[in-house]
């Protein structure tokens, strides 16, 4: 599945909390094959565009969605299972979330409840999981003590394990590598990388020069509008909007 | 929302005042270069071939906070692509410092020996490439693309004229073999003149880079 093909499309997209507009006629298409990275500034509605391509916004009382997030092309506003959208749109937050139990258990959690009975197989799925998360080696030995053993980073890596093991389409992250350091950030972007080819990425940062390390296609954020798209490269050295050449050149008071 | 400056910024702008003092340095010396060879002031060229050196420096100086500016501000959009063309402008006009130097060198060569006709044309192409210089510093510092694209359109003038020195050059040697030498060394002072022409085409192509982030080839 490397070769680009939409597989997300957003149309006419309007987001409110209550009586406050979070997004405003948002349209982005989202392609197969490569990170697309959502940046702006601290409240400009990128996590909460994040959030409405798997429907965690329904979550929030008064929360309510206008518009179509389509995904291949079916409306996942529509008749669409909520649960099964989640199966195929994995998500990845910003602070690791593990669950008090062993690293087995984090990782088996989600295919167990998805109905995967079979020991031997949950153990490969496991291994596997925790191989394309690139965890694998350093926790091999220790699969059935707590994950709250493991350090910031590989708790981030374990939580993308987990998302991996249900066997999504879709990743999105939510700033996975603002609580690490530089090495353990270096570890997740060259997940990043590595995990491209196989799923669709969509990946809020607020950090730019992580944007332009991982992605290929990037979105500017503002006070909840989508000011401007394209290719990680176009938008970063020469963007067509004054608002987004503002942003990126740091003269935004 | 409000811009605010910021010490990244306020270093940015000394770039480009530097890259602006390099240049400016570099259109006297070329106008030196060709005065000296006109006149047979031998005096005039040495200064030329000496100032050679103080160039590198700037060259150098401008390439190294360039590089300084990237790793310690990671910039984007136009700061990156100021940074960006300042690294490329400082070899053009390093060059065209260097083009200075070698019709400074002709000028010494030729050793005030009478020439066998006064200069024309190749002062006046001169004239055009310094002119080219001086509109590429107007237009970078005003940021001025149209300026640039309009200051290329001169470089025709300089092929025009970089044509016919050599078209009468050729005619004089064959005429006169005795004329050979001083004909090949004038001969080569028209190719570097056309070569600043070129230069100075470089100089606006990335001027409208990093006014539009648009690459083009207006030389074509």
């Amino acid at each position: 599945m490397a070769e680009e093909t939409l597989r997300i499309e957003v149309r006419q997209l309007n987001l409110f909390y209550g009586q406050v507009q979070a997004l405003r006629n948002i349209n982005l298409q989202v392609m197969s094959g490569l990170v697309t990275a959502l940046v702006g500034p601290s409240g400009c509605g990128k996590s909460s565009f994040l959030r409405t391509i798997n429907r965690m916004n329904d979550m929030i009382p008064g929360a309510r969605v206008e518009g179509q997030v389509l995904l291949d092309g079916v409306d996942v506003y529509g008749t669409m299972d909520v649960a099964s959208l989640r199966k195929r749109v994995g998500m990845v937050f910003q602070k690791p979330n593990p669950f008090p139990r062993s690293i087995f258990e984090n990782v088996a959690y989600g295919p167990r409840i998805h109905g995967q009975k079979n020991p031997a197989e949950l153990r490969d799925l496991v291994e596997q999981s925790l191989r394309q998360a690139a965890l694998w080696d350093e926790v091999k030995d220790k699969l059935h003590r707590s994950a709250y053993i493991l350090s910031g980073g590989q708790q981030q890596r374990l939580c993308i394990a987990r998302a991996l093991a249900v066997g999504p389409e879709i990743l999105l992250m939510d700033e996975p590598a603002s609580a690490l350091d530089p090495i353990a950030t270096a570890r997740i972007e060259e997940l990043v990388h590595q995990l491209k080819s196989q799923y669709t990425i969509v990946i809020v940062t607020h950090n730019l020069q992580q944007a332009s390390r991982v992605s290929q296609h990037a979105a500017f954020f503002l006070a909840g509008e989508l000011v401007e798209a394209g290719t990680t490269s176009d938008l970063f050295t020469a963007p067509k909007d004054r608002r987004t050449e503002d942003y990126l050149t740091g003269r935004f008071g | 929302m409000s811009l605010r400056p910021s010490p990244f910024h306020d270093q940015l702008e000394s770039l480009q005042q530097d890259v602006l003092k390099m240049g400016t340095i570099v259109e006297q010396a070329l106008g030196d270069a060709v005065a000296a060879l006109a006149s047979g002031d031998l005096e005039r060229a040495q200064r030329v071939i000496a100032g050679d050196d103080e160039l590198d420096r700037m060259e150098i100086a401008i390439e190294q906070t360039c590089l300084t500016l990237i790793a310690l501000h990671q910039p984007l959009a136009s700061d990156l692509r100021i940074l960006g063309t300042a690294l490329k402008l400082v070899t053009d006009i390093e060059r065209i410092g260097d083009h200075a130097v070698d019709i400074a060198k002709v000028a010494v060569r030729l050793d005030a020996e009478p020439l066998i006709k006064p200069l024309v044309d190749i002062p006046e192409m001169a004239a055009v490439v310094r002119r080219m210089i001086r509109e590429c510093l107007s237009a970078y510092v005003r940021r001025d693309p149209a300026l640039a694209r309009e200051m290329i359109g001169l470089d025709d003038q300089v092929d025009h004229l970089y044509s016919r020195v050599f078209r009468d050059l050729l005619a004089e040697m064959i005429e006169s073999p005795d004329k050979t030498r001083q004909g090949a060394y004038l001969l080569l002072v028209a190719q570097y003149l056309e070569r600043v022409g070129d230069h100075a085409t470089n100089f606006g192509e990335w001027i409208v880079y990093m006014v539009t982030g648009e690459r083009v080839d207006l030389n074509a």
